[in-house]
């Protein structure tokens, strides 16, 4: 295989024989980039990352929570309603977060902006525009998630110390994986109208019925094991488990699991789906 | 600097470049003229490395893009057709951004930007949005972008489509400037005059082949004659009328507003006609351009 000369007017780092970067080096390049759009976007992630979630745990948990009875029998260990919804409000929140990070701005760059045909035209791959994209989306979760987790801590809706801290990390994994998912879809989506279904059908009924409100047992036999197979489920189990310290160790190991393979899958989606678009 | 034998591309069933033979050297301006359609974008895009080759043989500086696609990328300096300028950064972060993808540093990256807005003449504009740039200045700032990474080769799509004729002149004095310092380009256009402003030479591309190959001038004198008589009569005469004065040049073109006699000597070819008693209502009598090569060629004219 033949290699390109060096040349020591500029730099050498693409001088490779295969012609491919590292993951990070295709990543680290484009840190310049998210940082900008990360400066001109912050304030309003500000309001939709916090606030939003803010209005769900003050309506739901504090005030809808109150006329709840707390049996820790009934709320999965939890010895409030809002020690119950929070860890998967968040759960959700991320969920959230990732799937409309990763809708529109994958269209937009594809199609309005064609961002990615002039990033394609560089040293940088296909691949290496899903990993800053979605590195991108699961900052602004991870982030999110964060201060969330912080500004929550102080009403005793946390059992231990270092759970929420690990639940911290599933609420993050639960975006990297619906990060991936969309970002699949949008990649192969003609139409924004597309997008209007993934919420209505998709997020809405997830975030509705996998186990963040209301335990899953309550919906019954059947539709309960439709929810074990919600991805979002195992992101809320992992996550109250954790926060309430009622790990099921074993449990926990599938939930991971599954999420760890979506990621694994919907990267797969993500790259097939971008590179075969982007093919003209 | 590129060498292509037996190219091709299709979408589906459909058959864009249909095995095409070119050699591209090192500090030439090599031209694809021809009309939409005749493949040159997609010729472009599989020199570029981001349009697999569906079959036959391209190397770029040796490289195959199948294999070497980054490497390549990261000599190559592309203006697109389409301006894929990014719109929600300003002016210097478009140039400066672009260059982090090439992996220079920073503090280059930082100085390229400068020296080309330079180069682009927007130096005024480098803090404003990219939406409140002239089109002539977003192609200059589309080219300049081309150029962050000191490319070895530069690849520009229809540079001057859309372009007003004072913004055209001033990119192909820009385009000249680059092929005086050294800099080897590739240029697609559907513009004859582009062509032989720019092109050392250039091949006549139609319906996914070549149709011909040479310096502009080559083309001229193989394809063409010395002159040509341009004549306008009534509407709807033309086709008649060819016929009276066929013999009058080597060769006679019917287009749907004047007859074009082509001779090394077209002011002959008007005193004949009028001798004729023919009148028509205009006549120019101009050189031979690659519009004609192009119509010999294809039996089209470029703007078909």
């Amino acid at each position: 295989m033949a290699t390109t000369p060096t040349r020591p007017t500029r730099p050498t780092r693409t001088d490779r024989p295969t012609g491919t970067l590292s993951a990070w080096e295709g990543m680290a390049r484009q840190y310049d980039y998210w940082l900008t759009v990360y400066k001109r976007t912050w304030r309003g992630g500000v309001i939709s990352s916090f606030a939003t979630p803010l209005f769900y745990v003050v309506a739901m948990g504090v005030l809808l929570g109150g006329f709840i009875d707390a049996d820790p029998s009934r709320l999965e260990g939890a010895t409030s309603y809002l020690a119950f919804i929070v860890p998967g409000l968040v759960a959700a929140h991320a969920m959230t977060i990732a799937v409309s990070e990763s809708t529109y701005p994958v269209m937009g760059a594809i199609k309005w902006h064609k961002t990615f045909f002039a990033q394609l035209a560089t040293p940088l791959a296909v691949r290496d525009l899903v990993n800053a994209f979605v590195a991108f989306v699961v900052f602004r979760v991870a982030s999110a998630c964060a201060v969330f987790m912080l500004v929550l801590a102080p009403f005793g809706v946390f059992e231990s110390w270092w759970g929420p801290v690990l639940a911290w990390l599933s609420q993050v994994l639960v975006g990297t994986a619906f990060a991936l998912l969309t970002f699949g879809y949008s990649a192969r989506l003609r139409s924004e109208e597309g997008f209007g279904v993934l919420f209505r059908l998709g997020v809405l009924p997830l975030t509705l019925f996998s186990g963040a409100f209301f335990p899953i047992t309550n919906l019954g036999p059947v539709l309960e094991w439709v929810a074990r197979l919600t991805p979002l489920w195992h992101g809320v189990s992992l996550s109250r488990m954790l926060c309430l310290d009622t790990v099921d160790w074993s449990l926990a190991g599938i939930n991971v699991a599954v999420l760890v393979i979506l990621c694994v899958v919907g990267w797969r989606w993500s790259v097939t789906g971008l590179d075969k678009r982007l093919e003209v | 600097m590129i060498s292509a034998r037996g190219l091709r591309k299709s979408f589906g069933d459909f058959e864009a470049v249909k095995g095409i033979d070119v050699d591209v050297r090192k500090g030439e301006a090599f031209g694809f003229l021809g009309p939409n359609g005749a493949g040159k974008s997609s010729t472009m895009r599989m020199i570029a490395s981001v349009s697999p080759v569906t079959s036959g043989e391209l190397r770029i500086f040796g490289l195959d893009p199948a294999t070497d696609g980054p490497a390549i990328r990261g000599r190559l300096g592309v203006c697109p057709q389409e301006d894929t300028l990014d719109n929600e950064l300003n002016v210097f972060d478009n140039l400066y951004i672009y260059g982090r993808y090439f992996g220079i540093d920073r503090a280059t990256c930082r100085d390229r930007a400068n020296e080309l807005l330079e180069f682009a003449q927007i130096t005024e504009k480098a803090k404003s949005k990219v939406e409140d740039l002239s089109g002539g200045m977003k192609r200059r700032l589309t080219i300049a972008r081309s150029l962050i990474n000191n490319p070895d080769l530069l690849l520009l799509d229809e540079p001057t489509t859309g372009l007003d004729p004072q913004a055209r002149h001033v990119l192909w004095d820009q385009l000249f400037r680059l092929k005086q310092a050294g800099v080897t380009l590739v240029i697609t256009t559907h513009y004859m005059d582009e062509a032989e402003q720019l092109c050392d030479r250039l091949v006549v591309m139609d319906k996914g082949v070549i149709a011909a190959e040479g310096s502009p001038r080559e083309l001229i004198e193989a394809h063409s004659t010395r002159e040509v008589a341009e004549l306008r009569f009534g509407v709807g005469e033309h086709e008649a009328l060819a016929e009276k004065i066929e013999d009058l040049g080597d060769r006679v073109e019917v287009l749907p507003d004047r007859l074009l006699v082509y001779s090394d000597r077209g002011e002959d070819v008007v005193t004949a006609v009028i001798e004729r008693g023919l009148q028509p209502i205009a006549t120019l009598v101009r050189r031979s351009t690659l519009e004609d090569v192009f119509l010999r060629l294809t039996g089209r004219s470029l703007a078909d």
